[in-house]
């Protein structure tokens, strides 16, 4: 490396696709994510229950071992539908936990420094900004959901055989479709908040307070009202309604699916405008 | 890829040729204006700027960082356009913003970042791949003088220090036109004197152009060659430093004991243009007349001069007119 040569020259070599500029963002703030041992750590402890599922799978092959438990084996070793649905759930839980400690630390770094005129002063859209950063969560959350979900089904399905595997096919799609889903909602809600709240701690809280506060003020417009339509502020509800409906799980739910998806289709648009309105070099005072 | 110190003779008779052809122009204003809700922030702007290094200069809340974030595509002009580079802000904003090299005004770095990460950061960010960037962004601080604090975090530098990165980030990726927003804001004198060597340095280099915004006259005296002022959203000024500091060389001011009408009607008959007030005498050389010629018509008619000046405006008086207009 010429560090010798202090004087000012400019660049003539070759440049990266302009498609690819938003995987720098993903790589950077990656590497900064995983400076802290705590979100290492919180990652590492989100593979405890795929290998547990991985595991009951096993087990609820070995012939062997279920014969000690009498002739049916025990209820819960029974893979089925509402076996990926509870591993969809727990995993969506840890996928929420880790995004409410991952996710505030995206953009509000960058809005509490100013830096966002040094981003956007180069050929690099608002866009591809939100794409960066959105990516960093999504592929995270990807990494505890759906592989590994689609994981199990996989090793199920050689297992269990091909007639499981032909009547069964839609759990893997259900799998990974319901993962997305959360995985777009936490995301677009992460990077929303941390455009709008500079310090972490405060953005990471009203991440946690989205969830909570708002299942809460669900309850009492439910209360109050004497109706169902506060259910639309519990995001935790509305993602359960349209995860049950993915895994055909009966239960009596107070909205249907369609409401569920539209409310969380609201939510979605919420966040991008709220992003829209924030993520830009420099707000105009009329 | 970068310039050794030790140039050729053919490689400096190249670069003084380059130096004498006149420049394209860097900025074209086609009535450009820009408004705020029912604010006017920049009102008809057209002129055409083409200097290696050009002053925009104004008053505060004048326009000059709207204008640059207007031709940097952050701002969307009401009306009018404008070029860079010859690329129309309106059309080829991301073409531009390829081309140029931003230092903003405000604190812009990333405090947990070191400056080498985020250097690098902002050349991929740019387009470099990544073993480039690495390399420019080495490069990059080294030429801004934080070699030896490049791997420190942004958050423990001093103000200079964050100055000199943020210029650091603007020339990593090798832009054409550079555009330093106040580059001297809130730095103690030596400090200052280290940025604007650093910003003469890279005129000098004559690999790019550079825009100076600045409300400090002598930062843009220093540096720049041409001097856009603007005031209330408007062009007040429009001056090449350059060409006036050439032809105010044949204006004088001389300050003489003994002189008197014979003096100056000898100077007059060299073809100068003379005004007197007291002791002082200010002229205008005609052309082939030297200062010899007159300390000649002195020492015949025993007239003693005390003082000799090259009487020009500053950028002071220059920019004084151009607020009073």
């Amino acid at each position: 490396m010429a560090v010798y040569r202090r004087t000012y020259t400019s660049y003539s070599g070759s440049l990266t696709p302009a498609w690819s500029r938003f995987l720098v963002l993903f790589r950077y703030s990656r590497r900064s994510l995983f400076r802290s041992k705590v979100q290492t750590a919180l990652f590492v402890l989100c593979f405890f229950f795929p290998l547990a599922s991985l595991l009951a799978i096993y087990l609820a092959h070995n012939l062997s071992f279920l014969d000690r438990f009498g002739g049916n084996g025990l209820p819960f070793l029974q893979i089925d539908n509402r076996f990926f649905f509870v591993f969809v759930t727990v995993q969506g839980t840890l996928a929420f936990v880790l995004t409410a400690f991952a996710g505030p630390g995206l953009i509000s770094p960058d809005l509490a420094n100013g830096a966002l005129p040094l981003y956007f002063c180069r050929p690099f859209s608002r866009a591809e900004y939100v794409l960066g950063k959105t990516s960093v969560l999504a592929i995270l959350l990807s990494q505890i959901t759906w592989i590994p979900g689609l994981i199990l089904f996989v090793v199920q399905a050689s297992l269990a055989g091909p007639g499981w595997t032909s009547d069964n096919l839609w759990i893997a799609g259900s799998i990974v479709l319901s993962s997305m889903i959360w995985i777009v909602v936490l995301s677009l809600l992460a990077t929303a908040l941390s455009a709008w709240v500079k310090w972490r701690i405060v953005a990471g809280a009203l991440m946690l307070g989205v969830l909570f506060f708002g299942a809460g003020f669900g309850q009492a417009v439910n209360a109050v009202l004497r109706t169902q339509s506060g259910r639309f502020f519990d995001i935790g509800y509305l993602m359960g309604t349209v995860w049950s409906s993915l895994f055909r799980i009966d239960s009596e739910r107070a909205m249907t699916s369609i409401g569920a998806w539209a409310a969380l289709l609201i939510y979605c648009g919420i966040c991008l405008a709220l992003l829209v309105r924030k993520v830009r070099a420099y707000e105009v005072v009329r | 890829m970068m310039s050794t110190a030790i140039q050729t003779g053919a490689a400096s008779g190249v670069n003084q040729q380059a130096a004498t052809a006149p420049l394209p122009p860097v900025i074209e204003l086609r009535g450009l204006s820009v408004r705020f809700g029912s604010r006017e922030i920049l009102r008809n702007l057209t002129c055409s700027l083409r200097g290696r290094a050009i002053g925009l200069l104004g008053p505060n809340g004048a326009g000059k960082s709207t204008l640059i974030n207007t031709l940097l595509g952050f701002y969307k002009p009401c009306s009018g356009s404008a070029l860079v580079l010859g690329h129309d802000i309106r059309t080829d904003t991301r073409k531009i913003r390829g081309l140029v090299g931003y230092m903003p005004e405000n604190d812009a770095l990333i405090s947990k970042m070191s400056a080498v990460s985020f250097v690098q950061m902002m050349a991929e960010l740019s387009g470099l791949p990544p073993e480039a960037a690495l390399e420019r962004a080495h490069e990059a601080l080294f030429c801004v003088g934080l070699a030896e604090a490049r791997y420190r975090e942004l958050g423990t530098y001093s103000l200079g220090m964050k100055q000199l990165a943020k210029l650091a980030q603007a020339i990593a990726h090798g832009p054409k036109l550079l555009i330093l927003d106040e580059p001297t804001n809130g730095l103690d004198p030596p400090a200052r004197q280290r940025m604007i060597r650093m910003i003469r340095d890279v005129r000098d280099s004559r690999q790019l152009q550079i825009v100076l915004c600045s409300h400090l006259l002598r930062d843009v005296e220093d540096t720049c060659e041409e001097v856009l002022i603007l005031n209330q959203g408007r062009i007040a000024h429009y001056s090449n430093l350059e060409e006036e500091r050439k032809a105010n060389k044949r204006f004088l001011e001389l300050e003489t004991y003994g002189a008197n009408g014979d003096f100056t009607e000898a100077i007059e008959k060299l073809g100068c243009e003379c005004a007197v007030t007291a002791n002082r005498l200010k002229m205008v050389l005609a052309d082939g007349v030297e200062i010899r010629d007159i300390y000649r018509i002195a020492a015949e008619r025993d007239v003693r001069i005390r003082r000799l000046n090259f009487r020009r405006d500053t950028l002071e008086d220059i920019f004084l007119k151009a607020m009073e207009s």
